[in-house]
């Protein structure tokens, strides 16, 4: 049984040897350049944003947090996001499952293009729905600068990632078992549900993490379809760049903080869930 | 399940993965050297300036480029929201010249120790053009919006960009407030206008040249923006006309030379130009009121009723009152508007 | 041993008379592939609303007035100075984080020490940071008032506003992804081999170049088309960090934006569809590494 990849599920490993540690782990300097680069890279930044949301304390960074306008914007990013992962859970596995299951004319180029909310600029993405989505729509469908435009940029953006999580599964997942569970007089819904889904559920989880993590922190393609109305259809994201132009960069970095917290909360909590579920279950 | 792949001849040592990474390395330092360093020369300007007037420095700089003065002098140019540029600058964003939206955007600098705290000591008093309050609607005006008290009217849609982080929606909300007050309200009763016309807008975009986006691509039935933007974007071909209301704000757009090196002897001459009357001229020609008299080619109609900031109390006085972040008037407007009307 | 059929395989239930259950077998025949239909038009539906749509709008967009103006458009100075400064962007932070992806699975694949996930949640951060927060982060760092900003002056460095600051922003979101994909062929490549080579008089450095690198080098690959992807389009963080100085620090993106702000439509379409054929490009090369490395590692 192959390891699955970015599932998270951990498949037995043999342990390397000591004496395969010493030449494996790296030179000391070796480390010491990874160190710095990731001390550059990702510490530096993240411990300055710490500290300078902390700059006035613990009352001054709550009162920046819990703002109306701070609360509205992380209450909103936090449901949209919620609501778009979990469409995504739902349609990613479906078009998983097509492409996995099914054959069509043009499968190959529908398989490709799955990727191209994540090699497509941003901002592209945004000028492409506005034109899309918005009055002049040549699809009808005029849903700029209200919430629904939130979420349709987000769903996306987020598509590639629960369908590039669960495809690799199904393509490894045995036929046999559900054909097996057919011939005992099992319904279509009951396959799904007692076989199918039980092993495509750490591959969905993932993809929802890193789902969820994205469409959190999303900001290029929002920044033009969604009007940034105050209280309405103003996300965490935009706030926070709007309180950088308004020079409260204390408060941009609080509330940078929460939505941080928040997405790995969540990526860690799901990538918890998934290694219980792999031990449990496998 | 392991891949053992045939023995291949190595043709990368060690010594050569460090001579790339070294490279790799050395390209970002020697850029970022090379960048400080290539300032030097007094023969080359930035301008950072808000996004309105690209177009304007297109014809200006060529024309200032043709004079003694400017003969030889290239120019390297930022273009972004007014307060992002200043903002940018002010971190360390190098500019010889800055030409921003907002009086508080040059002052940002000059607290920075960027700016001469005598920037505005000029026969201008710092500013280069002026502009005035507009309501662009769209062609054919169908719904007949003609003046402020139009924009208060139950369904109409109205666009401006959010003044908390757009410069210029402060310009469009005082614009608004001081009409209200020169139409002889109390100012009680112009913050109630206030609060009506926040019930009609549908969208805050974070700048100005997002509002006109928003706008332009078929929300809402009226944008409040400045008269050169206007004129700039009719003449690009969009759909729009505009309004000049009866009273409205003169919108003072200042400039600024930056640091005393080298540079900014020449910066000083570009400034000189853009407010001399040549200069001027090409400004006026972009839809921009002059801030000099007597500039051949510049017919802009005077509102009647025409004030400035200073007739509000000036800009400090006005973000005080207006825009401080948990007393202002306008904060607790659209606080009170997202709570009350919360989907 | 799959089959290409969607749904289950309708084996014919007991028998209960000639033709009751031929008619049993065409019904439930029929139900498979409605079922199959069914499935395969709400996944297609969706995709086109939401994927093909968009995709052909950037292409409808940037031709609908001829080619002239495209090539107009691509031979604008501003516009290829931007291209070219994506790429040389784009060619410095990958290599590094390609070297950087490497040696982190290694560390965290073969190393023993203590602090193993928090070192896996570190390289993963920037999945979850906005790229916002990302510029703000390195303004506060590497900025004129941030922390380092006085040393960085001191010494004639200019980070942010520059192309190093922007080099930086573009590595840290495109951070997770080699070391992601490598971390689990590392882990599947078994150390055999290497124990083999090691005790076989093989250095630490042989053994990582003859053995373990060529064994994960698909996935090493496929990270790094996918960093490329990434950072060819990263816009946000990059937007913060750069100065927006035309023909000095304007990348691909941000040439897009400030082009559709000045109402250049197909100047900003144009730039789109050369950042969308780069997109492309990439998707294809990540399309044939996936075969390949579906191939190299199948049981």
């Amino acid at each position: 049984m192959s390891p699955l990849p970015n599932s998270g599920a951990t498949v037995a490993v043999r342990r390397p040897r000591a004496s395969i540690v010493g030449a494996r782990g790296g030179s000391v300097l070796g480390k010491g350049l990874l160190g710095i680069y990731l001390s550059v890279l990702v510490l530096l930044p993240v411990a300055a944003l710490l500290a300078k949301s902390g700059t006035g304390g613990a009352s001054q960074l709550w009162r920046e947090i819990s703002s109306p306008e701070a609360v509205a914007a992380i209450k909103l990013t936090l449901i949209v996001s919620a609501i778009v992962v979990a469409v995504n859970a739902v349609f990613g596995t479906i078009i998983a499952w097509v492409l996995v299951r099914d054959e069509f004319p043009g499968k190959k180029i529908v398989n490709a293009l799955i990727d191209l909310p994540f090699a497509l600029p941003t901002i592209v993405a945004g000028v492409v729905l506005l034109a899309l989505y918005g009055k002049g729509s040549p699809v009808g469908i005029d849903v700029a600068f209200t919430r629904t435009a939130i979420a349709l940029a987000l769903l996306f953006v987020t598509l590639p990632f629960v369908v590039r999580s669960v495809q690799p599964v199904l393509h490894e997942l045995d036929v046999s078992m559900e054909e097996a569970a057919e011939s005992l007089g099992a319904g279509p819904l009951t396959v799904l549900r007692r076989i199918v889904l039980p092993s495509l559920t750490p591959a969905i989880i993932s993809g929802v993490a890193l789902s969820f993590a994205r469409a959190v922190g999303e900001f290029g393609s929002l920044v033009l379809i969604t009007g940034n109305l105050p209280f309405k259809t103003e996300v965490g994201s935009v706030y926070v760049f709007g309180q950088i132009q308004n020079e409260n960069l204390p408060a941009a970095a609080a509330v940078s903080v929460v939505l941080l917290a928040a997405a790995l909360v969540v990526l860690a909590a799901l990538t918890l869930l998934s290694r219980w579920r792999s031990k449990h279950v496998l | 399940m392991l891949s053992i792949t045939p023995m291949k001849k190595v043709t990368m040592t060690k010594r050569t993965l460090v001579a790339l990474v070294s490279i790799c390395v050395a390209a970002l330092v020697l850029s970022a050297c090379g960048s400080s360093s290539s300032r030097g020369s007094s023969s080359s300007l930035t301008l950072v300036a808000y996004s309105t007037p690209q177009p304007a420095f297109e014809k200006l700089i060529p024309a200032f480029q043709a004079t003694a003065e400017g003969k030889g002098v290239s120019f390297k140019q930022s273009y972004g929201p007014s307060g992002e540029q200043s903002r940018a600058v002010s971190n360390g964003l190098h500019a010889d010249v800055v030409d921003f939206s907002l009086e508080g955007d040059v002052e940002r600098l000059v607290k920075a120790g960027l700016v001469s705290s005598d920037w505005n000591q000029n026969a201008t008093h710092g500013f280069v053009t002026d502009s005035v309050a507009v309501i662009i609607v769209r062609k054919g005006n169908p719904k007949h919006i003609k003046d402020w008290s139009d924009l208060v009217k139950p369904g109409v849609q109205v666009v401006t960009p959010n003044p908390f982080t757009s410069g210029g929606a402060r310009w469009n909300v005082m614009a608004a407030y001081g009409a209200q007050l020169k139409e002889g309200k109390t100012p009680a009763q112009a913050q109630e206008y206030l609060k009506a016309m926040f019930a009609n807008v549908v969208s805050q975009d974070s700048s100005a040249r997002n509002a006109l986006q928003t706008f332009v691509s078929g929300r809402g039935d009226a944008l409040i923006d400045y008269e050169n933007e206007a004129i700039t974007d009719q003449r690009k071909g969009q759909p729009i006309e505009y309004v000049i209301p009866k009273d409205t704000i003169l919108i003072q757009n200042p400039v600024a030379v930056v640091g005393k090196g080298s540079g900014s002897a020449t910066a000083q001459k570009f400034v000189d130009y853009l407010i001399s009357p040549a200069g001027q001229a090409i400004w006026a020609a972009q839809g921009y009121r002059p801030v000099i008299s007597a500039v051949p080619g510049a017919h802009f109609p005077t509102p009647a009723g025409l004030f400035t900031i200073d007739t509000l109390g000036g800009w400090k006085k006005v973000t005080d009152e207006f825009f401080a972040p948990e007393t202002g008037i306008v904060t607790k407007i659209e606080e009170s508007q997202g709570v009350s009307t919360a989907k | 041993m799959s089959s290409s059929a969607s749904g289950s395989l309708a084996l014919s239930p007991a028998p209960a008379g000639r033709a009751a259950p031929r008619r049993e077998g065409q019904r439930a025949e029929r139900a498979v592939r409605a079922r199959k239909y069914g499935v395969r038009t709400v996944a297609l539906g969706y995709l086109a609303l939401l994927l093909l749509a968009p995709v052909a709008m950037i292409f409808y967009r940037t031709f609908e007035h001829g080619l002239t103006p495209v090539f107009d458009a691509i031979g604008e100075p501003n516009a290829q100075h931007a291209f070219w400064l994506s790429l040389e962007i784009v060619a410095i932070s990958v290599p590094l984080n390609t070297i950087f992806g490497i040696g982190m699975a290694l560390l965290l694949e073969r190393g023993r020490f203590k602090g193993k996930a928090l070192l896996g949640l570190l390289i993963d951060l920037p999945f979850a940071i906005s790229p916002v927060v990302i510029g703000l982060a390195l303004v506060l760092a590497y900025g004129k008032t941030g922390w380092l900003g006085d040393w960085l002056a001191e010494n004639g460095i200019q980070v942010i506003f520059s192309v190093p600051g922007m080099v930086i922003a573009t590595a840290i979101v495109s951070l997770p992804f080699v070391a992601r994909e490598t971390i689990p062929v590392l882990r599947e490549l078994g150390t055999d081999a290497e124990q083999a080579a090691s005790t076989l008089g093989a250095s630490g450095w042989q053994t990582f170049w003859r053995i373990t690198l060529p064994g994960i080098r698909w996935g090493v690959v496929y990270g790094v088309v996918l960093t490329t992807a990434r950072a060819l389009g990263e816009f946000g963080a990059v937007s913060i960090v750069s100065g927006r100085i035309e023909g000095e620090t304007q990348t691909l993106p941000l040439f897009v934006q400030a082009r559709f702000e000045n109402f250049d439509v197909t100047g900003a379409y144009t730039a789109a569809v050369v950042l969308a054929l780069l997109a492309f490009a990439t998707l294809v090369l990540m399309n044939l590494l996936t075969r390949r490395t579906r191939a190299d590692t199948a049981a």
